[in-house]
C-alpha cells in the first residue's frame, strides 16, 4: 500500500511518499498533499473524477499530477481520499480519484497548497526491498 | 551547517555580506545579503544562502544575486530575492516571480482617528467581514461571466474595476504601474487559470493574506509623512496584502511546465529545476511575460476591489461618505513581479530584467516612474508585519537603485513552520490574547489560521525595516499598529 511522511518547512511543506511501485508511491504523494490540508478520515467517497497528467519525466509527471489535483480543489472545490492509478508510465498517468466536496468544518480544512513545485524534486526505485520513494515540496 | 558559511561570507560593509563567485562552480556574480549580525546568525541556518547562490547561476545576470533582510528559504529562489538579468540575451524565470504573482499590498488613509473608531471597532471588523469575501471557497460577488470580461481585467488591472464603479480614478495613480502594468496578453493564458480566475476576483485568500485596521503609532518622518496623507498619530488606516488568487498560481504553474522543458533545449546549466529559465527574449521568455502581467493586473483588479467593499464598510458603521471620511489610497506595491526596467549597471545604462520575488520596489524622489505627487519624495514603500504588531510606510531611496536595483524588502519573513506555529501555540486562545491586546480578529479558518499566522511565526518587522532603512534601502516614515484584522 504503501506510506507518506510530510515535512514541514518554514513556507512550504515537503512530502515524502513510499511504495512498492511507482503508482502507489504516487497515490501515497496524493494522499500526502491532501491529508496536510484536511482530516482524511472525515472524508467519504461520494464523487469520483478521471485525471490525466503528463510530464517530460516522472519527477515532472508528479508534479503535473498533484496540480491536477491542486486545480480540481480549486475549481470545483473537490478534496479526495482514495486513488485508482488505471495506466502509467514516465511520462502519462490516468487515474481516478474518490472524494467529495470541502466541508471547512466537518473535514477540519487547514490550508490549501498554490502549487507542486519542482524544487528537491525526486522519484526514484531505491531498491527491490525498500521499494519506491519520491519527495516532492508544495507551496502554500 | 553555520560553520560552512562563518567560512564562505565575506562582510562588505555594516549591513552587507557577500557569497563570494568562487563558493559554487557556476556562479556568474557573487551573492549580496543586506543584514545585521543578529539576523545573519539566523539565516545561516537554513537554506536560504545556498539558494542565493544558485540563483548567480542564471544565465545574463548582472552584478549580483540579492537577498533583502526578511529571505528566508523558498522553493527555488528564496523569498526576499532579487535577480536582474539583462532583457537582451538573459533570462526570465517563473520561479524568481513565484506562484502568488503580483502579491502585494495597498494603503488607504483616513481622516478618522483611533478615539473615534474604538466604540464602533467591533462592528467595523464584523462589516469588513461581511463585504469582503475571504478564505478558502469564497466566490467574488462580482459579476464576471464572460471571458471576454476576463479579458479586459488581465489587460487593463484596476481600471476595469474602476470602471465597474469599485473606486475611483484617484485609486489608480496611485498604484505601482499606474493599476495595470502594459504588455499583458490574454493570449497567452490557459482555459485553467482562467477557470480558477473568474470565480475568485475580489477575495482576499487566506494563509498570509489579510485586511487590516490599523492606528499610526509613529511618525519618523512628518514631512514626509504629510506628503503621503499620514498626519498624526492615532490616525486611522487600512493595509491590504493579497495577490492574485488561484489565477496566478496557475500561470506560473503553466509556465514551469513549458519553461522547464524549454531550458532543457537552451542547455542551461542550473543547481536546481524550480530555477528554470528561457532567454526574455524567446517565444516561450515572451509569452510568460504576457501571461504574467495578466495576473499582476488581476491582483490590482483585486485589491481595487477590496478597496471598494472597504470603503462600504466604513461608510455603513460611520454613517458618511467614504470621501467626508478622507479614505483615500496612498500607494499599492507588488512585491512578487518581474519587469522590464532600465538600471546603471558599473556605469552603464542597461535594459533589465527584474525579478523581485518577496521584495518591493523601492524608487527614490525624482523616478518618472512614481506619481507625479510623490516625486519630490520618493515612491512609498509598504510593509506589512505579522497580525499582532505593527506594519510600516517607508518611500524609496537612491541608495537602492546603486545596490539592489531599486528593490527593499517585503514584510517579516516567516521563522517557523506552520506546524511549527501550531505546536508553539497549542492551548493558548489566539483571539483572546489579541482581544486583550485591543485587537479583533475575525479568521474563516478559526484557530489554526492565527496560530499559523500569530506573531512567534514571524521575524520582527521592525528588524528587518532598521536594516533597510540603515543600509539605504527606503526611509522610514511611519509605524502602525492593527486595531482589527480580517483574514481567510
Amino acid at each position: 500500500m504503501g506510506s507518506f511522511q510530510i515535512l514541514e518547512h518554514t513556507g512550504e511543506i515537503g512530502i515524502l511518499a513510499y511504495g512498492n511501485t511507482a503508482v502507489q508511491a504516487f497515490s501515497q504523494a496524493a494522499r500526502g498533499m491532501f491529508s496536510f490540508m484536511i482530516d482524511l478520515d472525515a472524508v467519504e467517497e461520494h464523487e469520483v473524477r478521471h485525471v490525466e497528467a503528463e510530464g517530460p519525466d516522472i519527477e515532472a509527471l508528479l508534479v503535473a499530477w498533484l496540480n491536477e489535483l491542486i486545480y480540481l480543489f480549486d475549481v470545483e472545490g473537490l478534496v479526495f481520499k482514495s486513488f485508482h492509478v488505471q495506466e502509467m508510465d514516465d511520462t502519462h498517468l490516468k487515474a481516478l480519484c474518490y472524494g467529495e466536496r470541502l466541508d471547512v468544518e466537518r473535514h477540519r480544512f487547514s490550508i490549501g497548497p498554490k502549487a507542486a513545485t519542482y524544487h528537491m524534486l525526486e522519484v526514484k526505485k531505491e531498491s527491490e526491498a525498500s521499494g519506491w520513494r519520491a519527495r516532492v515540496i508544495l507551496d502554500i | 551547517m553555520t560553520s560552512k558559511w562563518e567560512k564562505v561570507l565575506r562582510r562588505i560593509d555594516d549591513y552587507r555580506w557577500e557569497i563570494p563567485m568562487d563558493y559554487k562552480e557556476g556562479m556568474l556574480v557573487p551573492g549580496i545579503v543586506y543584514a545585521d549580525d543578529k539576523m545573519i546568525k539566523k539565516i545561516k541556518e537554513d537554506q536560504s544562502l545556498e539558494q542565493v547562490a544558485n540563483v548567480a547561476f542564471l544565465p545574463g545576470i548582472v552584478y549580483a544575486s540579492l537577498a533583502m533582510p526578511d529571505i528566508h528559504w523558498g522553493y527555488g529562489f528564496p523569498v526576499g530575492g532579487v535577480a536582474a538579468t539583462r532583457a537582451d540575451d538573459g533570462v526570465i524565470s517563473p520561479g524568481g516571480v513565484g506562484f502568488d504573482i503580483n502579491c502585494g499590498v495597498r494603503f488607504l488613509r483616513t481622516d478618522l482617528t483611533e478615539a473615534e473608531v474604538k466604540s464602533r471597532l467591533e462592528r467595523l471588523v464584523e462589516t469588513l467581514y461581511l463585504n469582503i469575501p475571504t478564505g478558502v471557497g469564497s466566490k467574488g460577488k462580482i459579476p464576471v461571466k464572460r471571458d471576454r470580461d476576463l479579458d479586459e481585467v488581465m489587460t487593463t488591472g484596476a481600471h476595469w474595476a474602476v470602471a465597474m464603479g469599485f473606486g475611483d480614478p484617484e485609486d489608480t495613480l496611485a498604484t505601482e504601474e499606474g493599476g495595470a502594468i502594459a504588455g499583458a496578453d490574454p493570449r497567452a493564458v490557459g482555459q485553467k487559470a482562467r477557470e480558477r480566475g473568474l470565480p475568485q476576483l475580489g477575495t482576499l485568500g487566506s494563509g498570509n493574506h489579510f485586511l487590516e485596521v490599523e492606528a499610526v503609532d509613529e511618525i519618523f518622518d512628518p514631512a514626509v509623512a504629510s506628503v503621503l496623507g499620514i498626519d498624526q498619530v492615532g490616525q486611522v488606516t487600512v493595509m491590504m496584502h493579497c495577490g492574485s488568487r488561484g489565477f496566478g498560481h496557475q500561470v506560473c504553474t503553466d509556465y514551469l511546465k513549458i519553461v522547464e522543458a524549454a531550458s532543457k533545449e537552451y542547455e542551461f546549466l542550473l543547481p536546481d529545476r524550480q530555477l528554470a529559465s528561457v532567454p526574455v527574449n524567446s517565444p516561450e521568455g515572451k509569452e510568460y511575460l504576457g501571461a504574467m502581467r495578466c495576473a499582476a493586473n488581476f491582483a490590482w483588479a483585486n485589491r481595487q476591489c477590496i478597496t471598494h467593499w472597504t470603503r462600504e464598510s466604513f461608510q455603513q458603521v460611520f454613517d458618511k461618505s467614504w470621501r467626508e471620511l478622507g479614505i483615500r489610497q496612498v500607494y499599492d506595491v507588488a512585491h512578487n513581479i518581474a519587469k522590464i526596467e532600465r538600471h546603471k549597471v558599473g556605469g552603464k545604462d542597461m535594459e533589465l530584467c527584474v525579478h523581485r520575488k518577496g521584495a518591493t520596489r523601492s524608487f527614490p524622489a525624482g523616478s518618472g516612474a512614481i506619481p507625479a505627487k510623490y516625486r519630490d519624495v520618493g515612491q512609498p514603500v509598504l510593509v506589512p508585519g505579522d497580525m499582532g504588531r505593527y506594519s510600516f510606510l517607508a518611500v524609496g531611496s537612491g541608495m537602492a537603485m546603486e545596490g539592489s536595483f531599486g528593490s527593499t524588502c517585503h514584510g517579516a519573513g516567516r521563522t517557523e513552520s506552520r506546524g511549527g506555529a501550531k505546536r508553539l501555540l497549542k492551548g493558548r486562545d489566539i483571539q483572546q490574547e489579541l482581544r486583550e491586546q485591543g485587537i479583533i480578529v475575525r479568521a474563516h479558518g478559526g484557530w489554526a489560521s492565527l496560530a499559523e499566522e500569530a506573531p512567534v511565526a514571524y521575524k520582527d518587522v521592525a528588524d528587518v525595516v532598521e536594516v533597510c532603512h540603515n543600509a539605504g534601502l527606503c526611509k522610514k516614515v511611519a509605524r502602525m499598529r492593527p486595531l482589527g484584522v480580517i483574514k481567510g
